[in-house]
This record gives structure tokens, C-alpha cells and sequence, in this order.
């Protein structure tokens, strides 16, 4: 069969590009490999969006203008990133809501139950599966050919331009022949064996949070096909996530979000970095890689009573023990190191006042690591553990793009009729670290840029 | 009564596994009252899984945006869970106790109510009155009715079957509300009472959270069950509306039924006649054609048995509006009555009992609403 536009993938920015590109008349069709229960990729996982606007709008409070937007981009990625193509996502955000919601996407108001974000991001209404759905709605809706459980095997280039891809669905290969392609395919962090080959053996102690699918065959082809390829294998979004989650697919509840109420000790009961330094979510992203790199991978956060019921409940129950020698045990940990980690944390806690809410003044003294916000002594039973692993969410190693979502190859020319969008590009905007929705920003702005060139190499 | 229950036990130790994942999740704060009632708490006892259980719709919102919903290995099923228990709360509650039992096999229970009743109406009929008056055919004279059946009689009996039926819903509700850890004066408070009216009015909880509609029968956003339970409700009450009129006519003016085609009590009964024939046949028809994850199947017996003597009760209400000058109305009148009462004898053992439980429930959500909330961190 032969069409326009072949998408491969089957999550946010696959739909977005497949979307645009029908709305401008192309034929698409879509593969997805997940069967159609798990479609849509770690964007069955997400909530939100960040999205700049210069007032009000919707379900976005305040303002967040693009300058703050690139500014807090540029501190997590530390530069490691393409100005051009950063801003071109994060205006993309400012105007895509409308678009969205006519394709059935619903936000949720911002009143915000436990939610204090509406300033920076639009959460969809029942999460990113929901969003999906919507998506795919519209897709069929609109006349989309859609294939589930049907994997990309590889792709038939002739000097950078594209002409087939070869796909196996139940046990039988195909070859679907298309005048343009949009790569949408995600990373390769659910591929064990490449995780390994990146991070060496503590890669077989991770925890992979989002999709099974995500195993990067396509983005290998592409760079044996002489893809010019961006970012480094070992950064990605990693976070510290219970230990006890499914090696795959465990999703937002495998969070634990009490890391800065109490300490965090690695498997000898000792400290080994300050879990006082910043709030959640910013946290969050850099704990994967401290658990990471600490031995077995394993770490364990410890609170006692008094942070009961200050933080989001997790998905598992904490370990929960009358005294800290009896919490060392459930947790494999030896008893006398705890306690007397906890000793000297507690004598070096100096009185102040405690509110988890701001940066408060609790901060230990003579201690390294110290801990420099709500530092409060662990002192009263019961006390609770959690167990910790690196989570990796998704991966940053991709293929370089231009502008027009082009894919560029190692000689630096661009690729006439091929185009990628989501986490196989992501790089390009995030050379490292994380901030909350922007997954979402570049792949619903790259995902329709890329389903509109696409279109429009298909009509000239 | 939990503890000779073991299914509830397990149903409800199923519903506070998913309930906690739900808890750490939270992507469907903005679908119902459900979310966030279960975001104010860290902990789900058993009272307060009976509470959000009843506080739920059953409008699949959640289901289909659930990234842990079957066949995910979290195997999480929030609406059917809930269903499940709704069920048995209304066991737990139910009065007199032993006859919660009935909500187990409800479809057997309504028929065999629906036939008794019809029979016991026909033995009472030929007692009273020679077969000749049964099937002769009046003119549309005041009073016809009460030839056939006589009307202290009738209206005995259904006056003694309408307290028992109010007084099994009070003591329902006077054995759930306080189990849920609320004071006899809060259901009465005036502002929250009226938003849970406004609620219900509305089937606010049918829009899908954005306006969209519920995603019942299928993943589609659609008004059909709002559309539909709004017939099925209003016509009730219109129906409700008619016999009480007809009760002011004749206590209070001597005036006898029947009533002229024109008349305040004809006109309510023929409309919310209609709207309970077009409400319960939609329902039952979106009902075959729903997805099964999304509910529990052992209810389908105490959820059909309602609709069709909803049903049967306007189908042959209507027949006797427009056949009572045949020789028909004899034995229409023996059967309409027939089926309104075994309506009402299974009223606070059926699917009726929701609107008692689920009514408390969103009190309850609109009281809880304006206390302060435990303190969880924000996000």
C-alpha cells in the first residue's frame, strides 16, 4: 500500500503530525506498536503542558512569558540545548490549546485540588491517556489508517530521502511505501540492553516508569542510515521512584514525593546528598541519577511521623517500624549505621521554623552533606521507609532536526521527506535535566511541525 | 453484619487497593465529585468506601483515561469496583436487614413481586366484585375505577405499602448517614442540601467533566444516559405529581377518578407516562450495548428487573388512560395497579435505593467540600 504520510508511533507528537498533515489533505497512516490498550507511548503517562502566555488565558493563570520559559529551560539543561529550537517550542505552546481542543482535548480548570501549577502548565482533563484518546478519536474520525501491534522493523532509504518502511504485524511483514515519513517513534528506554551499554551494569538495577515499546530499533536504523544523531545515551529524565514498582509501565504513582521531609540514606545507612536543596518537582528529576550512582542503585528515604500525610500519597505502603532499629531491619539496612546516621543528622539540626510549603529556615549544621531546608529531627515513632531506584522515564539520545522538522544527516543536509517529532528529537531542546511538561510542549509543537512539512513536501 | 460478610470484606479491601493508586495518581480530579472526595483522605475506611462509592456515577470517565485500567498489570477498575460496592452497601444497609439478601437476586425478586401483586389484586377484585363488572365497559363516568376495585381498598393498600417503603428508606438512610461519621443536622443544612438537589437536577456528574457528555456506553462522549435517566427521573416525578393531585381531588374535592383526558392529574400522567417509557427503554437500550468493563454484570438482574416494571408501569398506565371506556379496563386497571405495586414493594430492595444513597452521598461531598482540607503538600 502506498500513501502520503507514514507515521511511526503512536503517541502525542505522532498524532499531532498525522493530524495536521490530514487536515491539510495528505493520507496518512499511522503504525503503532503497542496494541490499542497501551497505545500512545509515555504520553499515556503525562498530565500536562507547559505553556507560555503573556496574560490569562484559559486554564493558565498569571503569566509565563517566553523569556522566563527559555530561562528556566536554560537553567535545567544548563545550555545543552538549540536556542532557535527551544523558542520555537516553547511560542508553539502559547497557541495550540485552541487546536487541541477542537481535535476533543479537554483541560482541566485551574482551580487546582492539590495542583499549584496552573501558572506554568495546562493540565488535561483525566491525564494524557485521556488527551490520547481524544487524538485518536479525531484521527479515525478524519479518515486516519491506523495500525496497532505492529512493529517498525526497519526503513528503506536511498541517498537521505525515504521510500518504505518494513513492519511485522502478527508474524507477517509488510512494506508500506509513502511519499514522506514522520519519524515519531520515541527513545530507547525500555530497551535493557542499550541501557546497559550507556550506564554499564547499574543499567540492569533501573526502573523503566513509562512504555514497554520504547526499545529504539528505529532510532538505531536511523543512525546506521547516517542520521546525525544528538545528546549523550546516559541523560534522559530519571527519577527516584519506589523500588517496588513493575519493571515497566509503573507510571506517576511510583513517585515518592517525601525525599526532602526526611533524609535519604544509601544501602551502607549513610547520607549522601541534600534532600533540603529544592522543592518538588525540581527535586524530582535529579534524584534518579544520585540513586543511580550510589551503590546497587538502592536508596532509602526515612521520615518519621511528623511528615505523615505532608506530602502526595505514594502507591505503595512505607515500611513502618517503632524504632529505627527495627525500620534497619525491614529495610535490609544495618541497624547501627541508621542510628547513627540519624544521630548526627539530629544533633546537627538547628532550630528554625518549619514549613514545607517555602524554602524555610531548618538547616542542619557540621554535617556533610548538609541538608538546607526543613531539616526537622527524625525522632518520633513510628518512623517509615521507602525504598528507591533510578526510574527512567525517557531518553534524550535522538536525531538532530531543523526547523521545519526535518531530520538532518551526518553530512549536515536535511532530509527532504523525513521528519521526526517527540522523544527521538527531544534532545535537541533538552541536553539534559527537566522541567515539568515540556516533554509534552516540544512534542506537540515538533509533532505538528512536522505533520505540516510533511504535508506540504507531499503537495509540491 | 461486615464481619459475616466475607465478599464485602474482600470487595472492600479490592476497592482501598485501588482507591490508594487512585490517591497517588489523581489525573481524574476533574471528572467527578468522586477524586476529589478521595483526595482528601490518606486512608480509606470502610465507611468512607461505601461514601465515594455511592458518591460515583458509573459515567467511565475514569475507565477509559486510566493508564492502569485493565489490561494493565495494576488491574485497576474504578468504576466496577465502586458498582460492586455500591451493591453491597446497599445490602449492609438495607431494612429490615434480612431482606438485603433481595439485592443478590433482584430480577427473580421483581417479577415474582410484579406477579403476586397481579394476582393478588385479580383474587381481590373477583371477591369483591361479580366477573360480569370486571369485564364490562364503562362510560367515562367518575367513579368507574372504584366499581372494579374499591377505592378503600385501594387505597389501603397502597397507603400501608408507601409507609413501609418510607419508612425501610429512612431507616437506611438513618443507618448509613451516621456510619459515615456525619451528624443528623448536617443532611439538613440548607445550602449544601440545595447544591445536592441542584445535582441531582441536573445529573451534573453525567457531563464527562468538560461538557462533553459521559463516555457510557462506549469510550464515545454521549448525552444518551443523561438524556434518558432525565426522562426516566422526570417522568417519575410527573407520575408522582398526577397521583398527588388525584389524592387532593378526591379527599379534598370528592371528585372520583377517572378524570377527564384534559384534567391537571390525566395531563402529568400522560406526559411523565411517556417520559417513563422513553427514559426506561433508552436506558435498557444503551445498557446492551455498553461496554461490560465498565460494570458489574450480577447487577444487570436488579438494574433490567427496575427499568421493565418502570416500563410496564407507564405501558399500562397509558393503556388504561386511553382503553378505560373498553371492556379492557377492568382487567387493565387490576394489572396497572398490579405493577405499581410490585414497583413499590421492590423500591427499597432494587435499583431505586441509589437515589437515597447516592442523594446522601453528594450532601456529603458538599459539606466536606467547605472544610478544611488535611494538610497535604501541594504537587
Amino acid at each position: 500500500m502506498s500513501y502520503d504520510i507514514l507515521v511511526l508511533g503512536g503517541g502525542n507528537a505522532a498524532l499531532c503530525a498525522t493530524l495536521m498533515a490530514r487536515e491539510a489533505g495528505a493520507t496518512v497512516r499511522l503504525v503503532e506498536w503497542a496494541p490499542q490498550h497501551f497505545r500512545g507511548g509515555n504520553s499515556r503517562h503525562t498530565r500536562n503542558i507547559r505553556s507560555m502566555h503573556d496574560a490569562p488565558a484559559d486554564v493558565l493563570t498569571d503569566t509565563y512569558p517566553e523569556e522566563e520559559y527559555w530561562q528556566d529551560l536554560l537553567k535545567v539543561t544548563g545550555g545543552q540545548t538549540d536556542e532557535k529550537l527551544a523558542r520555537m517550542a516553547i511560542r508553539h505552546t502559547a497557541g495550540c490549546r485552541p487546536w487541541m481542543s477542537k481535535h476533543g482535548v479537554r483541560f482541566q480548570p485551574a482551580l487546582g485540588g492539590t495542583l499549584h501549577v496552573s501558572r506554568t502548565n495546562a493540565f488535561f482533563l483525566g491525564g494524557g491517556k485521556a488527551l490520547m484518546n481524544a487524538y485518536y478519536r479525531s484521527a479515525q474520525a478524519l479518515g486516519v489508517e491506523v495500525t496497532y501491534d505492529t512493529e517498525v522493523i526497519d526503513l528503506e532509504m536511498e541517498g537521505g530521502t525515504f521510500r518504505s518502511a518494513t513492519v511485522i504485524r502478527n508474524g507477517a511483514e509488510e512494506k508500506i511505501h509513502a511519499k514522506a515519513v514522520v519519524i515519531a517513534c520515541g527513545g530507547f528506554e525500555s530497551n535493557l540492553e542499550w541501557l546497559r551499554e550507556a550506564w554499564g551494569p547499574p543499567a540492569d538495577n533501573f526502573i523503566v516508569r513509562g512504555t514497554p515499546y520504547n526499545t529504539g530499533r528505529v532510532l538505531k536504523a536511523l543512525i546506521a542510515k547516517g542520521a546525525k544523531s544528538i545528546g549523550d545515551p546516559t541523560q534522559g529524565h530519571c527519577v527516584a521512584i519506589d523500588a517496588r514498582s513493575p519493571k515497566f509501565d509503573g507510571g506517576i504513582v511510583t513517585r515518592v514525593d517525601c525525599v526532602s521531609l526526611g533524609i535519604v540514606v544509601n544501602k551502607h545507612g549513610e547520607r549522601f546528598y541534600d534532600e533540603g536543596e529544592d522543592f518538588w518537582p525540581k527535586r524530582y528529576a535529579i534524584w534518579g541519577r544520585l540513586v543511580a550512582q550510589q551503590p546497587d542503585q538502592i536508596a532509602y528515604s526515612i521520615i518519621d511521623v511528623k511528615s505523615m500525610g505532608k506530602f502526595m500519597p505514594p502507591v505503595f505502603p512505607p515500611l513502618k517500624a517503632g524504632s529505627l532499629a527495627e525500620l534497619a531491619k525491614m529495610l535490609t539496612l544495618d541497624p547501627a549505621a541508621l542510628e547513627a546516621t540519624v544521630r548526627r543528622f539530629n544533633d546537627a539540626v538547628r532550630p528554625g521554623t518549619f514549613d514545607h510549603t517555602i524554602f524555610d529556615d531548618c538547616v542542619t549544621e557540621g554535617i556533610t552533606p548538609p541538608k538546607t531546608h526543613w531539616a526537622r529531627k527524625i525522632d518520633t515513632p513510628p518512623f517509615y521507609g521507602y525504598p528507591l531506584r533510578p526510574g527512567i522515564t525517557f531518553t534524550y539520545l535522538g536525531v538532530k532536526i531543523d526547523e521545519r522538522a526535518r531530520m538532518i544527516m551526518a553530512d549536515d543536509k536535511p532530509c527532504a521527506n523525513v521528519f521526526a517529532a517527540g522523544e527521538i528529537m527531544a534532545g535537541n531542546v533538552l541536553g539534559k535535566g527537566y522541567i515539568a511538561g515540556i516533554g509534552m510542549a516540544i512534542g506537540t509543537a515538533f509533532g505538528r511541525i512536522a505533520g505540516e512539512e510533511a504535508a506540504r513536501h507531499v503537495r509540491s | 453484619m461486615s464481619a459475616a460478610s466475607p465478599r464485602l470484606e474482600a470487595l472492600i479491601g479490592e476497592a482501598q487497593r485501588v482507591l490508594a493508586i487512585c490517591n497517588a495518581c489523581r489525573y481524574c480530579e476533574g471528572y467527578c465529585a468522586t477524586f476529589p472526595a478521595l483526595q482528601r483522605r490518606l486512608e480509606f475506611t470502610e465507611s468512607d468506601v461505601h461514601y465515594l462509592a455511592n458518591l460515583c456515577h458509573n459515567c467511565g470517565a475514569c475507565l477509559y483515561a486510566c493508564q492502569y485500567a485493565p489490561p494493565h498489570e495494576f488491574q485497576l477498575n474504578f468504576p466496577r469496583v465502586l458498582a460492586q460496592v455500591r451493591q453491597q452497601t446497599y445490602r449492609k444497609y438495607a431494612w429490615p436487614q434480612a431482606l438485603g439478601a433481595l439485592y443478590e437476586r433482584n430480577g427473580l425478586v421483581v417479577g415474582l413481586a410484579t406477579a403476586a401483586s397481579i394476582a393478588f389484586l385479580f383474587i381481590f377484585t373477583s371477591l369483591v366484585s361479580d366477573p360480569a363488572r370486571l369485564f364490562q365497559a364503562y362510560s367515562d363516568a367518575q367513579g368507574s375505577f372504584y366499581a372494579v376495585l374499591p377505592h378503600n381498598l385501594m387505597a389501603g393498600l397502597f397507603t400501608a405499602v408507601s409507609l413501609f417503603v418510607m419508612l425501610a428508606f429512612v431507616m437506611g438512610f438513618i443507618r448509613f448517614w451516621p456510619d459515615l461519621g456525619e451528624e443528623p443536622g448536617e443532611f439538613v443544612k440548607p445550602r449544601t442540601f440545595a447544591e445536592a438537589l441542584h445535582d441531582v437536577f441536573t445529573l451534573k456528574y453525567l457531563d464527562g467533566g468538560s461538557g462533553d457528555g459521559c463516555t457510557y456506553p462506549d469510550a464515545q462522549p454521549s448525552y444518551a444516559r443523561r438524556t434518558f435517566h432525565h426522562f426516566t427521573f422526570y417522568g417519575f416525578m410527573l407520575c408522582l405529581a398526577a397521583t398527588s393531585v388525584a389524592t387532593v381531588y378526591h379527599y379534598g374535592f370528592g371528585w372520583k377518578a377517572p378524570y377527564a383526558l384534559g384534567s391537571v392529574p390525566v395531563v402529568l400522567g400522560i406526559v411523565g407516562g411517556i417520559g417513563l417509557i422513553v427514559g426506561p427503554a433508552g436506558l435498557l437500550w444503551i445498557k446492551s450495548r455498553r461496554d461490560p468493563e465498565l460494570v458489574d454484570p450480577r447487577q444487570d438482574g436488579m438494574d433490567v428487573g427496575f427499568l421493565v416494571l418502570l416500563l410496564l408501569v407507564s405501558i399500562t398506565g397509558l393503556a388504561l388512560t386511553f382503553l378505560r371506556e373498553t371492556r379492557a379496563m377492568g382487567v387493565l386497571l387490576a394489572v396497572h395497579l398490579g405493577v405499581v405495586l410490585a414497583l413499590f414493594l421492590t423500591l427499597p430492595y432494587g435499583k431505586f435505593v441509589h437515589a437515597l444513597y447516592r442523594f446522601a452521598a453528594l450532601v456529603r461531598f458538599h459539606l466536606e467540600r467547605r472544610r478544611p482540607r488535611p494538610g497535604i503538600a501541594p504537587e
